[in-house]
């Protein structure tokens, strides 16, 4: 059983005001299959968790621990987290010129399982998971992200999701511009992934939206660097109709 | 400030066929002492000779010398040079003949004449040409591979003759030691289809300075490719001039520059035809203290060629610190009747988040900046359109890019 926990994690950013706290002493604890949603208002530091766990440069951890399986994540570096198990679906994933899908998923697949996939079955998987995904042919043949629609870019992250097999993965606000059909493929894409893989998930989202898709087991919710409020998904109905109004100190304008 | 209404007597730039209006356009004599020095303002009123002894010293302050080392080549713009012939590899193919030719050859001199000092000391210098003549309709491919020209200054001379209606891919390889100035002129005839391929894998030592002049008949289509990973300076300019009506051309760079290495490749295309279309693509990378690339992209559409379509593109890739490149679009257009003229030029560093993308995947740093590099470059290696030759140019570039670890 694959566990994913985060301990009283403090981490800041440099900014021109100089050093800013982001989260204040998060304790979180993933089991694998579990689906963990992560909810709070703009700037309560869900992002910084997500980029946190995947080993961005820019967040500076100032103390606590993250351990998968009892290793310390964050004396690894970025690819050896993904190579341990942890993927980050990115809200916005970059373009990477000249790099096409296919010859991009081969090198991350033989990065991960440390050889390369046997050919025959590798191209039927990634056949399967693009139709899944009701993602063209000619995908495979395009540049990684390059003239890629906002819903594109999402779906090309879960097919990477699907195929990769990660034990744990973050999608940071994946559910964020997309329309209720992407939104539904995108959704299946991870349910799939959990029924296959045993996958655990942080699901991080501003809106309830995506929840009816992907129903999570836990719901924390995110104020000011700290998780405010914890429970089943029940709580995120009570999010639903209320928003987030109660946990903040001042009325929340605009 | 020139005043458009200054009197028109003041005028000393009345070349035939100049401008009526000079003052408008900045080209006039201005009155903030400067003596009354006009720099040559159109790309094809450069002065140009065969003889070296035309040519004043080479200061490096110069239009054409002044992004280049050239106080290390002295040699080649004011030195004695072997012209003899050199020894050469080349490969069969049918209805293509190589030959050692003469100076009478009447070839020569029809394609362009020098405008500076290192092509026209080369010009004056050199004994015999080599001379590649193309016949016959179907495709076929030819490798010339220089593989040590010593360490004497040389120069040399090359003529690429395509014949109307033919068509070949012409590899002109360079490896070993050189301290090189030549000529190459490249010469197609009516509806003639061209690829020269120039490669510069030079040792470390090595200097070569080159012009290279393509003259491109009626509805023919010149590609050109220039490719420099080795040598100490480099420097590989091609000129070329789209003179008959529908005449075509492709001008594709591809550079890498490591610590102390100069690469330099000053573009021109002088669109004289009408209805003729240029492209112009050069991309590069630099690594290691004192990598340096020059990029000097000219386009001139001159007043004869209408309906005309063009546009010239540099990009660099920066891949650490100590580097520097220049990039220089100029574009220059005498009519008024043209479907496009266009020019990009971008040097920018490697970006941290394709390289943190790539890592969250699992790749290691080192393979990941490959990659990116790899992609960068591959844009121009696809369009080689000989596979043998772009298989060998992605093993070069990962040479290139091996070179970089532990840095």
């Amino acid at each position: 059983m694959s566990v994913l926990e985060i301990k009283d994690l403090h981490v800041s950013v440099e900014t021109d005001q100089g050093t800013k706290q982001i989260l204040r002493g998060v304790d979180l604890s993933i089991n694998e299959g579990e689906i963990h949603a992560i909810m709070g208002p703009n700037g309560s530091g869900k992002s910084t968790l997500a980029y946190t766990i995947a080993g961005h440069p820019k967040y500076h951890v100032e103390s606590g621990s993250i351990l998968l399986d009892g290793a310390q994540v964050l004396d690894m570096t970025v690819d050896e987290r993904a190579r341990a198990g942890l993927f980050l679906a990115m809200q916005y994933p970059v373009e990477i010129p000249g790099v096409t899908v296919t010859n991009f998923l081969r090198t991350a697949k033989t990065a991960i399982d440390g050889e390369a996939p046997a050919i025959r079955t590798w191209i039927k998987d990634v056949r399967e998971s693009m139709t899944n995904l009701r993602m063209d042919k000619s995908f495979a043949e395009r540049n990684v992200n390059e003239g890629f629609s906002g819903g594109e870019k999402k779906r090309n992250e879960i097919l990477q999701l699907e195929l990769l097999k990660p034990r744990f993965a973050v999608l940071d606000e994946t559910d964020s511009g997309l329309d209720v059909d992407a939104l539904k493929i995108v959704s299946e894409g991870v349910n799939r992934a959990k029924a296959n893989t045993g996958l655990g998930v942080l699901l991080i989202t501003h809106y309830t939206r995506i929840l009816r898709y992907i129903k999570p087991d836990f719901v924390h919710v995110f104020v000011n660097g700290r998780v405010a409020e914890q429970g089943g998904s029940e709580l995120a109905d009570r999010l639903e109709d209320e928003g987030y109004d109660r946990y903040l100190a001042a009325p929340n304008v605009g | 400030m020139t005043a458009a209404s200054a009197p028109a007597q003041t005028d000393k730039t009345s070349t035939p066929g100049a401008l009526t209006t000079p003052g408008q356009h900045g080209i006039k004599e201005h009155s903030d002492g400067r003596f009354g020095f006009v720099p040559v303002q159109t790309r094809s009123d450069r002065f140009a000779s065969v003889n070296v002894a035309d040519f004043g010293e080479v200061t490096g302050r110069e239009a054409v010398w002044k992004l280049s080392p050239v106080a290390r080549f002295t040699d080649l713009t004011a030195g004695d040079l072997d012209g003899s012939a050199y020894e050469v590899q080349a490969t069969d193919a049918p209805g293509v003949s190589v030959e050692w030719v003469d100076r009478a050859d009447p070839r020569i001199g029809t394609a362009g004449t020098p405008e500076e000092r290192a092509s026209a000391n080369a010009w004056t210098g050199f004994e015999k040409a080599l001379a590649i003549t193309i016949t016959g309709e179907e495709a076929k491919e030819i490798t010339l591979a220089r593989a040590d020209l010593g360490d004497a200054s040389r120069a040399a001379h090359t003529i690429i003759e395509a014949k109307p209606f033919s068509q070949a891919t012409v590899i002109l390889a360079n490896t070993g030691r050189a301290r090189l100035t030549e000529n190459v002129e490249i010469i197609l005839g009516e509806s003639a289809n061209l690829t020269v391929v120039t490669l510069q894998e030079w040792e470390d030592t090595a200097v070569h300075l080159a012009s290279h002049f393509g003259s491109v008949g009626r509805d023919a289509r010149l590609k050109h490719i220039v490719i420099s990973l080795g040598g100490s300076i480099v420097r590989v300019n091609p000129s070329v001039q789209l003179a008959g009506s529908g005449s075509d051309t492709e001008l594709l760079g591809l550079y890498f520059a490591d610590a102390g290495q100069h690469l330099e490749q000053q573009v021109y295309v002088n669109h004289v035809g009408p209805h003729s279309r240029s492209r112009v693509t050069y991309k590069g990378a630099l690594q290691g203290q004192g990598a340096r690339t020059v990029w000097v992209g000219d386009v001139l559409i001159g007043r004869t060629a209408t309906g005309t379509d063009s546009y010239e593109q540099n990009r660099n890739l920066v891949l650490t610190e100590g580097t520097r490149a220049d990039s220089v679009p100029n574009l220059e257009i005498e009519t008024g009747d043209i479907l496009g003229a266009g020019h990009a030029s971008a040097t920018g560093r490697f970006d941290d988040e394709q390289l943190f993308y790539l890592q969250a995947r699992g790749i290691p740093e080192d393979e990941a900046r490959r990659l990116v590099v790899r992609g960068f470059l591959s844009e121009i290696v696809q369009q080689v359109g000989s596979a043998a030759l772009e298989e060998r140019l992605q093993l070069a570039i990962e040479a290139e890019l091996r070179g970089t670890e532990g840095q």
